[in-house]
């Protein structure tokens, strides 16, 4: 499981990315590794949520592609991608007054005609994408009355409603405490190993991104700069390139995964 | 586990294993509140039909109006009912309807909490067709004015789509409203220039101007299939409101193709408000207030929203139309003007919360 295999179903290649001006990612090449966890690095404005954004075809390449089984995103039905894969935003909006089974319940959406959207056949699915992130007890819950945590894991049964081998998340861990963070990674460690999904998010903290990913993506200004294992990537002189940070790196005693010791910013 | 939930609900540092055997089912509570507060909507209407059928200058019991409408037999009352009262009934429930729905699709689309169809410049578009053929041809028939009016509707929400999605980056729900806001002026302009030089075009857009659902009812034979067209449209454009209430970015992950979505609700917006403005004239702030009282009833889910927000606006409007004809007995307040003297203190109340509902 953590040794990422080389045959990915998801695939970007020689994309580039832009909004308005120039562009933000450029001419990325990435094979994504089936049922592992991956995780995008980088310093602010250098791309990982542009790309995440690329790969779940919320944002249309300017040039290259990104594939899904060797078809070109652009070229498969938005209801099939939507059955693939699935991506959580960084602050995803929801109305006043929402309950958590609401919210669940709205993931289904790419799997239902018209009419089944008053039906109860997906219950089961529902049901047990919040008992997956252990929401079962929130179900009837507005959103607003949540911790950030508990939120968070709402968002994420939404997205597991939808049966998406595929997981985007981008930064799923803003403005959570620390140990919410580790609830929202610990859930998405269970996901990969007890599910087999395929998940990629976007991290800031490094530490955190070595200890739950088996592959990482180090980027900047639009670029991979490196990628591997957490060992491989996580070093002294990538820091000091990518963040321009000067930093010792040690191994944590639980699962002797690199962890950041920062010393301060190289001028 | 978590301990920031109040003590009466904790069980959520339950194993979720143990808790499937006791709740098999998701929270039906909720589905079960929304039925109860939408089987009273549909109570208030029903009341509010009656009242509107028995209450005006010469009232009426509930027997006499039951034989009018089942019976006629040619006296006064049953004249009067027949031929007035509900006839303008049903212009009142059909004009509610679409001012409800088109209301909450309108909040729904721009995902603003204070918008209302009006927005897509359509009653600003609908005033100037009438007063500009006016000032043309001079004083038009009821029927020629109706034509006219959601002609101008359509044209003005049709401008404020290909204004708003001119934006390189596609409709938003900001260039919506930008687009909407711009065309409602040069329109209001175009109105009020019109209406400076030509005192003919003045005296018809005066009387349009305050919307009302009092002999109508030829308007609403002939506009039918196209409110039918806007409700159609608006059942459909379902499953992509919700998904779209969870951002535009979630919306396309759930497989929604959010231009199409948009298209379709917008189309109808204009269908149904393009109706009412044409059966009733602009009458303000039941598009705005309706989805408010709505959402307060059934919450967010626009399964539960539309049929909500159809019932409550035909209820609204009937009992507006009513207590106009009450107050100012022996004469009679139009619903526009009820309406927006209900509708201005609602809109302070919005103002004053402290905070303000999001779509």
């Amino acid at each position: 499981m953590s040794a990422p295999s080389t045959g990915g179903r998801l695939r970007a290649d020689a994309l580039t990315l832009g909004y308005d001006g120039p562009d933000i990612v450029r001419e990325l090449s990435l094979t994504v590794p089936d049922a592992a966890i991956t995780a995008v690095i980088g310093p602010n404005g250098c791309g990982k949520s542009t790309l995440l954004r690329g790969l779940g075809r919320l944002l249309a390449p300017r040039s290259g592609a990104v594939t899904l089984d060797g078809e070109p995103l652009a070229k498969l039905s938005t209801r099939h991608v939507a059955t693939q894969l699935s991506v959580l935003p960084q602050t995803p909006a929801a109305p006043s007054g929402l309950t958590v089974a609401d919210l669940v319940s709205r993931g289904r959406h790419p799997r239902q005609k018209w009419y089944q959207q008053f039906s109860v056949s997906d219950e089961a699915v529902v049901l047990d994408a919040l008992a997956a992130t252990d929401s079962l007890g929130l179900a009837d819950k507005p959103l607003e009355d949540l911790s950030g945590g508990q939120r968070q894991r709402a968002w994420i049964s939404m997205t597991l409603a939808q049966e998406t081998d595929i997981l985007l998340l981008d930064e799923p861990t803003t403005y959570l405490d620390l140990a919410h963070q580790v609830e929202v990674l610990e859930l998405v460690r269970r996901l990969n190993r007890d599910r087999g999904r395929t998940v990629v998010m976007v991290l800031h903290d490094i530490s955190l991104a070595a200890r739950y990913s088996d592959h990482m993506v180090a980027m900047k200004d639009g670029r991979i700069v490196a990628q591997g294992t957490p060992a491989e990537v996580v070093t002294p002189e990538l820091l000091l390139e990518i963040f321009g940070l000067a930093a010792q790196v040690v191994q944590e005693p639980t699962a002797g995964r690199p962890h950041v010791i920062p010393l301060g910013a190289a001028v | 586990m978590k301990t920031v939930d109040a003590p009466a609900t904790g069980t959520d540092s339950i194993p979720a294993a143990g808790l499937r055997e006791t709740a098999l089912r998701l929270p039906v509570r909720s589905g079960k509140v929304r039925l109860r507060w939408l089987a009273a909507a549909v109570v208030v209407l029903c009341a509010a039909v009656l009242a509107s059928v028995c209450i005006g200058s010469q009232p009426s019991s509930l027997a006499q109006a039951w034989h009018a409408v089942v019976t006629p037999s040619g006296t006064n009352m049953d004249v009067t009912i027949l031929q007035l009262r509900w006839p303008r009934t049903l212009t009142g429930i059909a004009a509610g309807i679409c001012l409800g729905v088109a209301g909450t699709l309108s909040q729904g689309h721009t995902r603003n909490a204070v918008a209302d169809p009006g927005l897509l410049g359509i009653n600003q578009g609908a005033a100037l067709a009438i007063v500009a053929v006016t000032a043309i041809a001079g004083q038009v028939l009821p029927l020629t004015q109706a034509v006219l009016a959601f002609g101008g509707a359509l044209l003005a929400s049709v401008f404020v789509f290909l204004i708003g999605t001119a934006a390189r980056h596609g409709s938003t729900p900001i260039t919506l409203v930008l687009a909407g806001a711009a065309v409602t002026a040069l329109c209001t302009g175009l109105v009020t220039g019109i209406v400076l030089l030509n005192e003919a075009a003045l005296d018809t857009l005066r009387f349009w101007q305050v919307g009302s659902i009092a002999g109508r009812n030829d308007i609403l034979r002939a506009i039918w299939p196209f409110l039918l067209a806007g409700l159609v449209l608006a059942a459909m454009n379902i499953p992509a409101l919700n998904a779209l209430a969870l951002g535009e970015d979630t919306a396309r992950s759930l497989g929604i193709s959010v231009l199409w979505a948009r298209c379709a609700g917008i189309g109808a917006i204009t269908l149904l408000a393009g109706s009412a403005v044409t059966m009733a004239g602009p009458i303000a702030f039941a598009g705005l207030l309706v989805p408010h009282i709505a959402r307060a009833m059934v919450g967010a889910d626009y399964r539960w929203l539309l049929p909500a927000s159809a019932v409550t606006g035909a209820a609204l409007l009937l009992l507006a139309d009513t207590a106009g004809r009450v107050i100012a007995r022996p004469g009679e307040l139009s619903v526009g003007v009820v309406l927006a003297v209900i509708g201005a203190p609602f809109f302070v109340f919005l103002a004053r919360r402290r905070k303000l509902v999001t779509v």
